[in-house]
């Protein structure tokens, strides 16, 4: 059924991956630069894969904004007021909160940050606090808007600054922004709160035994979110029947065919970016930025079918 | 014991290549995948004879929808955006975003929310040409990767000590947050594969400076060396300041790739890489029984 809308909201992908290094930011950084010649729309480059985010090495963005980024944990206000009840120990499932002789302890890094040791304390002990996730920035090359994470070193958690960044994002993409978002290696809370964030996703997957069996995690994981999908198959090899061949059977529309080439590999080694690689390549980038930006129609009409 | 875990920071450096190849070099060693997110080792390794345990770790809420009355309280309280309402007075909550915190549970005044022990996945012990061999699988989308990690070094500890092995060699996850951290409080060493590119060098630079922070003892494997030597040359240069040894540096090859497609590990493969990676294992005994202190004091 069409609906006819005021600003047509832009297409929100993740470009995702089972295994780690089969080109998630070669593909991101490659689409960021041709996106708006090639679509005509603006784009947003955002990189969530804080733990290591390496968007920006391609990109070199002018950052024009920097924020830390925190999360709420408990910390102790005066141990004294402490009435000994135990119920932030009990309610704690990360054993961030303890009450030791008579006292409330916190172990801040430990703390998912749910909030529920300071809704349940009764003497107001207990206050909020902050611990430093990492850092926000956001800035914008000659052909996009930029936006990315960076974990603080020593931090464990990654999802509370992906959402922090997400939520960002939602503050600063213009509405008919298109948004790229270069996500998290493999299928854990990482990568999976940042498909969830999205609303189509592109699986850059390696013809390679390791590459074929991360490619079918990544399906077990994501299908059930319910996204448009589709995959493009970097480093191209003898392995490449294969993987089209699962990509038929999940019935996922293969994009875009990268070869095995030591050009692009040496060209991603100097932090050029893919089509600059030739313009066979340049060809591959455009055609891949038109068929996604057909994405969501074509897994319709593919549902369907 | 020495405990080695292979690290990069980045993903595709070839980890998992170069661990095979340690683990058919190694002579008495406890294998372990602590890449548990995205476990790659057993395609290399074949284990047989796998004995199988379920991982179940944490707690997932779900809604009574007999009990609920609709009252919200449970959404306005969840940080996880993991409460929605069903219709206009049924909540429900989405176990892919269910953090496992007990916050909707303790605070809901009906008393509707089930708390049920939650299984994450499956860990295993099994037989393998090289030796026993400890791995897991996370159920995609779920938490504690971190505690399976830990859960899986105790496995392998336990077993060195019961069979009189004298190594345990670990395959390790990605990135530089949870299940690294994980993998490397209380290791030996860390050997970090690396490759002369831009995010190779920066991935690097965050996973060593993880690995200072932990006080674990580093040394840098450098891949695909090849492909942009000024950037090898930055990265060395790098390592030497810092006191980070550099065991080994392989071409950048297509037999990576052929010996993965033929299941063998490089040393089985044969060929330079094989070579190469004999010398960088024989260093990498070395260090580990020997660490050196890594900090440059000046």
């Amino acid at each position: 059924m069409a609906m006819t809308r005021a600003v047509k909201k832009g297409l929100r992908l993740a470009i995702a991956s089972g295994k780690g290094g089969t080109g998630k930011t070669t593909v991101t950084a490659a689409l960021a630069s041709i996106w708006s010649q090639a679509l005509c729309r603006p784009v947003v480059a955002v990189d969530c894969d804080v733990e290591e985010p390496n968007l920006h090495l391609f990109l070199r963005p002018v950052i024009r904004r920097a924020e830390t980024a925190k999360l709420e944990v408990p910390m102790v206000a005066e141990a004294a007021l402490c009435a000994d009840c135990a119920a932030c120990r009990e309610l704690c499932q990360f054993g961030a909160v303890t009450v030791m002789a008579g006292k409330p302890l916190v172990f801040p890094e430990m703390c998912h940050g749910c909030g529920g040791c300071l809704a349940v304390c009764p003497t107001g002990v207990l206050v909020a606090g902050s611990r430093e996730l990492g850092r926000i920035e956001e800035g914008a090359t000659e052909t996009a808007s930029y936006l990315a994470g960076r974990l603080r070193i020593g931090e464990a958690q990654s999802p509370p600054l992906i959402r922090a960044v997400l939520a960002r994002l939602n503050k600063v993409a213009e509405p008919g922004a298109d948004v790229l978002i270069d996500a998290p290696p493999g299928v854990s809370c990482p990568a999976v709160t940042t498909v969830s964030g999205a609303d189509a996703v592109l699986l850059v997957a390696e013809p390679t035994p390791f590459g074929i069996h991360d490619f079918e995690l990544a399906v077990e994981a994501f299908t059930p979110l319910h996204k448009p999908m589709a995959v493009v198959i970097n480093r191209s090899g003898p392995g490449t029947p294969e993987l089209l061949a699962l990509c038929r059977g999940h019935n996922l529309p293969v994009l875009a065919e990268i070869a095995s080439d030591r050009t692009v590999a040496e060209t991603y080694a100097r932090g050029g970016l893919l089509h600059e690689a030739g313009a066979h390549y340049r060809a591959v980038c455009f055609a891949l930025a038109r068929s996604l930006a057909e994405l969501p129609q074509t897994a319709r009409e593919a549902a369907h079918a | 014991m020495p405990e080695i875990v292979v690290l990069s920071g980045k993903g595709g450096a070839g980890k998992t290549s170069v661990t095979a190849a340690f683990a058919a070099l190694s002579r008495n060693a406890v294998l372990c995948d602590l890449d548990v997110d995205a476990p790659d080792l057993h395609i290399l390794l074949a284990p047989r004879g796998s004995r199988r345990e379920p991982f179940v770790a944490g707690h997932l809420a779900a809604i009574d929808p007999a009990r609920c009355d609709g009252c919200g309280e449970c959404a306005a309280r969840c940080r996880y955006g993991a409460v929605s309402a069903a219709d206009r007075d049924r909540f429900v909550i989405n176990p892919a975003h269910c953090e496992g915190c007990k916050v909707c549970v303790v605070l809901c005044p009906r008393q509707a929310i089930l708390f049920t022990p939650r299984t994450c996945g499956v860990s295993a012990v099994s037989d393998t040409r090289y030796g026993p061999f400890v791995h897991a699988r996370l159920d995609p989308g779920a938490e504690n990767s971190g505690r399976l990690v830990a859960l899986l070094r105790q496995k392998a500890k336990a077993l060195a000590k019961e069979q009189g092995r004298d190594l345990i060699l670990a395959d390790g996850a990605p990135g530089i947050a949870c299940p690294v951290v994980s993998s490397i409080t209380g290791a030996t060493l860390a050997v970090l594969v690396t490759e002369p590119t831009p995010s190779g060098s920066h991935d690097l630079g965050r996973v060593a400076t993880l690995c200072d922070h932990f006080k674990l003892p580093t040394a840098v494997l450098l891949n695909k060396a090849d492909l942009n030597p000024d950037e090898a040359a930055r990265i060395e240069d790098a390592c030497r300041d810092a006191g980070r040894p550099i065991v080994g540096r392989l071409p950048y090859s297509p037999d990576v790739t052929a010996a993965m497609a033929a299941r063998q590990t490089l040393t089985e493969y044969g060929g330079p890489l094989a070579d190469a990676l004999a010398e960088a294992w024989a260093n990498v005994l070395n260090l580990a029984a020997a660490p050196k202190p890594q900090r440059n004091p000046f």
